[in-house]
């Protein structure tokens, strides 16, 4: 089925950038206010999911050599691993820990290890969710 | 975070690397690396020899789940040092025999991974004082064997002896985590150390007999002790090195670690004693019995190695009486019997090592193990033969090599422990002995088998793949050096017992005066010892059924194969495999209705159930918020959209009927204040509906099904039920407080966590866990579809199972 969307793929391509700053902004937003790990992933992947709907799936996958299942379980990695990291500390497994820095151009800001571990949850979901979707699509 | 743990820690880490390692470098045998690691640790272990031997020991924790006392905790005594020195003595030359062994076009990166992942779990059996912790490197054992046996899988019979040795190992495992609960519940305390500072207090506990009867079943069924000995034999598909590091040095002695460690708390019971003993004695004369008519030399070991891990376990069982009599002078005597246990120990490693070294060599250059085959090699094979010749004698126990030393010490408590007299062993006693004599026997014989049948009589190159020679002198080097340390403890085997086996004997009796526990070892006992004699005798008799063997053989037939335990376990396996079959099949239909009504069913008994039994269903509804017009409109919208779902007359209708259910939730979401609620429901329902577009290609046409009006009602009168249900529990949820609030923790979330969302924060801080363990399982679902998706058999491809 060749598809041949000019509105759409002309929306698309605007869109997509807007919903992917929209998943960074939730990702790094989840700390004090809605958005988060999950949420910042389902939205990126969503991303994803709209231009592999609008142009081919063998399009977009030149355009993004990412394999998904790799960023899954990279995801996943990093998530547990956070939890081992804080045995390293000689913290119980997976304490979280945060602390406020005065970072240059940001001013007063607070870094907290639950990001890293947040970054593994938006990374399996976008990973996972596109795994899904591009395998049952691509079955035929 | 000490360098204990470390250790443990160390090997997990190579086997992580030795991957990526092997990727990269293809010039150099991956197996130095491993050889490396494991020679490190070994020198690092070794380093601890003289501060052990002055009776320190050496502790760190590391928490771990410390709200349920559950604590990597390492603990390093004498015990543990034997066992960690076999562990990577013995890994070091196996390795270093690897590298020779295993061609590079084997899956080397798989198999020195697997290897050195044994090697940390292993440590970690040893060195762990947390039982839990113990359990799960217990385990964690059981998968590396079953997956180093598995190596070759393509084999038929590989994958069957790996299944086989996981099935009873974890069986095992599972009844043993059972007895660490029990122990738990009786003392308090998941640490060893503490249990065993308590021994003797909950004896009289109901659920004492229980805990020690689990703890044996692991023990037995790691260590391979009658009748959970089947697995050991086809354990032996694995490749050779394996065979001789996890199936006759290490693995199979964590059974009789566990023996030895948990025998201050249960040892002096006379059902320990007798099980420990009897047990081990069966197994000893029954594994001996049945190596000798085998013809595969590497099963005969394999029972060879049945049969002395029985004489070990017996060994321990004997010593433990010594706890009987307490703290006095009489007890001394009995302990020497666990001396003799772990100096047996240590020997067992170094003469079995050393064989199946041997017979991989003989395998690798004849390219048969088959000993109707085999013959004649001595004069093309000097070295090996002279290798094989000192591991045999050894093992039959003839002097000068270190088998005869522990093999007269189990002469001599066998001969004490009937005069003992307690346990009932006025009447038994005297059995031990004889029963112990006999095995030796069997065990001088196949000792013989495998020395002559190999090495002389006619040479038939014809029945042989490849023409005997020498094997490359590296694959040489490590049996040379166990033979070697089988001589060399022959004649200083005090060295051996004095910073070796004595600490260890602390570590087994700490409630004994630590001077009192080494004993000197020396080969000549004098004429009137009995000791003596019964080696003249085993040599005598044992030389006389080797020449008349083929007279007595019709001895065997005597047992039909069908009663054997190994037909009763491919019977029961065979038979349950059946039975679910049929049970299954009545069940899985096929049809998605079906399961959907086996889930409803099972929701409205179980839950539906609960309500009433528990009697929450009386709810108050006054103290709620009054509802708006703006909420009821959404509520109609959804009533409408849900009703409509059934009379759509397509599926895409009914896709986006469903759609509006889901985005009226995320609206009420947004009403109630929960935008992170509300987010989470609009993004999810956009994507499984392009999930559902997606599917919606490969679907049947939709089309009316023809059901019969009775199972219409059920159905009809299963989805008002459930309704009920869910719409009682969403209102009773609030009626009762069960537990005491946590809100405190969410209130602060800014101070605790450093965040404001407290949605947020419960998932990434306070109940990280959770998360942490929610991605794992997207990740695995995802996995699942993938390989469900794309990696179905066609029908071209060939058959992985070629053997």
């Amino acid at each position: 089925m060749k598809i041949n969307n000019v509105i759409l793929q002309t929306v698309a391509k605007i869109v997509a950038f807007i919903i992917l700053t929209l998943a960074v902004y939730l990702f790094l937003s989840g700390h004090n206010s809605p958005g988060g790990g999950f949420i910042g992933g389902l939205v990126l992947a969503s991303a994803l999911v709209l231009l592999f709907v609008v142009y081919d799936i063998e399009k977009v996958k030149n355009a993004i050599p990412v394999d998904f299942k790799k960023l899954a379980a990279f995801g996943a990695f990093l998530s547990v691993g956070t939890g081992f990291g804080s045995l390293l500390f000689g913290a119980p497994f997976l304490s979280q820990s945060f602390a406020y820095f005065d970072l240059p151009f940001f001013g007063k800001t607070e870094l907290t290890t639950v990001t890293i571990f947040e970054a593994g949850v938006a990374l399996v979901v976008v990973g996972v969710v596109v795994t899904i979707i591009l395998s049952i699509s691509e079955d035929v | 975070m000490s360098t204990l743990n470390i250790a443990i820690i160390f090997p997990f880490i190579a086997a992580i690397v030795i991957p990526f390692l092997y990727n990269k470098i293809r010039k150099l045998h991956i197996g130095w690396f491993a050889m490396l690691v494991s020679f490190v640790l070994f020198i690092y272990f070794a380093r601890y020899v003289p501060r052990i031997a002055n009776g320190e020991t050496f502790a760190n924790t590391i928490n771990w789940i410390p709200s349920y006392g559950i604590n990597f905790t390492a603990y390093l005594d004498g015990l543990s040092l034997i066992l960690a020195l076999l562990i990577t003595g013995v890994g070091t030359l196996v390795i270093l025999y690897s590298i020779f062994y295993l061609s590079s076009k084997e899956s080397l990166g798989r198999f020195y991974t697997y290897l050195l992942f044994f090697m940390g779990a292993m440590l970690g059996v040893v060195l762990s004082d947390n039982i839990m912790v113990l359990y799960v490197f217990w385990e964690l054992t059981s998968i590396s064997s079953f997956l180093l046996i598995a190596f070759w899988y393509q084999r038929k019979r590989s994958r069957d002896g790996a299944k086989k040795s996981l099935l009873i190992t974890v069986s095992g495992g599972f009844g043993m985590l059972i007895g660490f609960i029990m122990l738990y519940i009786m003392t308090g305390t998941w640490s060893i150390r503490e249990i065993i500072s308590m021994a003797g207090s909950f004896t009289d506990h109901a659920l004492f007999i229980p805990a020690m009867l689990l703890l044996l079943l692991g023990a037995f069924t790691k260590s391979a002790q009658f009748p959970f000995h089947i697995w050991l034999p086809d354990a032996m598909e694995a490749p050779t090195p394996v065979s001789a590091y996890l199936h006759s040095a290490t693995m199979v002695k964590a059974g009789i670690y566990l023996v030895a460690r948990f025998t201050p708390i249960f040892g002096g019971e006379s059902i320990w004693f007798w099980l420990v003993t009897g047990v081990g004695l069966l197994t000893l004369f029954w594994g001996s019995f049945s190596a000798v008519r085998q013809t595969d030399l590497k099963a005969m070991l394999a029972y060879s190695t049945v049969s002395q891990l029985g004489m070990i376990m017996s060994m321990f069982g004997i010593g433990s009486a010594a706890l009987h009599f307490g703290n006095s002078t009489v007890s001394v005597v009995y302990t020497q019997a666990t001396f003799a246990a772990l100096f047996h120990l240590v020997n067992h490693s170094t003469f079995k090592g050393a064989l199946f070294m041997v017979v991989g060599i003989v395998d690798h250059e004849v390219g048969t193990r088959d000993l109707r085959r085999l013959g004649g090699l001595v004069t093309l094979m000097p070295i090996t033969f002279t290798i094989a010749m000192i591991g045999s004698f050894s093992m039959a126990g003839l002097p000068p090599f270190n088998g005869f030393l522990s093999k007269e010490m189990f002469f001599t408590a066998v001969l004490t422990i009937g005069e003992a007299g307690i346990f009932s062993l006025d009447t038994w006693g005297t059995l031990l002995p004889v029963i112990a004599w006999v095995a030796s026997i069997f065990t001088f014989v196949y000792s013989m088998i495998i020395v002559f049948q190999t090495f002389f009589g006619p040479y038939k190159e014809e029945r042989l793949e490849h023409p005997a020679h020498e094997p490359p002198v590296g694959m040489l080097i490590a049996p040379g050096i166990l033979a070697l340390l089988v001589i060399g403890i022959f004649f200083f085997p005090n060295v051996l017992g004095d910073y070796i086996l004595t600490p260890a004997m602390m570590g087994i009796f700490p409630s004994l005066p630590a001077a009192d526990l080494s004993v000197p070892i020396s080969a000549w006992h004098g004429f009137r010892s009995m000791e003596l004699w019964m080696t003249i005798g085993v040599i005598i008799f044992g030389f006389a059924l080797y020449k008349t063997r083929k007279k007595w053989a019709f001895v065997y037939k005597l047992f039909p194969e069908k009663w054997s335990f190994n037909s009763f376990y491919s019977y029961s396996l065979e038979k349950l495999e059946e039975h679910s079959t049929t049970i299954t099949n009545s069940y899985m239909t096929g049809y998605l209705r079906d399961y959907m009504v086996y889930i409803y069913l099972f929701f409205i008994v179980a839950i539906g159930g609960t309500i009433i039994y528990t009697g929450v269903y009386a709810f108050d509804i006054s103290g709620n918020s009054s509802v708006s017009e703006f909420e009821w409109i959404l509520v109609l919208v959804m009533i409408i959209a849900g009703i409509s779902v059934l009379f759509a007359k397509s599926r895409l209708t009914a896709i986006l009927l469903n759609s509006i259910l889901g985005y009226g939730v995320a609206t009420f979401f947004v009403i109630f204040r929960a935008p992170d609620l509300a987010l989470t429901q609009i993004i999810v329902e956009t994507v499984t509906t392009v999930l559902f577009l997606v599917a919606y290609y490969f679907l049947p046409e939709w089309k009316k099904e023809d059901v019969p009006r009775k199972s219409r009602n059920v159905n009809l009168i299963i989805s008002i039920s459930v309704g009920i249900v869910f719409t009682v529990i969403a209102l009773t949820v609030q009626s009762g407080k069960l537990f005491e609030s946590i809100s405190g923790y969410f209130e602060n979330s800014y101070e605790l966590a450093g965040g404001k969302n407290i949605v947020n924060s419960i998932l990434g801080d306070f109940r990280a866990f959770d998360t942490m363990l929610e991605v794992v399982v997207l990740l695995i679902a995802g996995i699942g579809v993938y390989s469900i998706i794309k990696l179905k058999a066609k029908k071209e491809d060939e058959s992985v199972e070629d053997q």
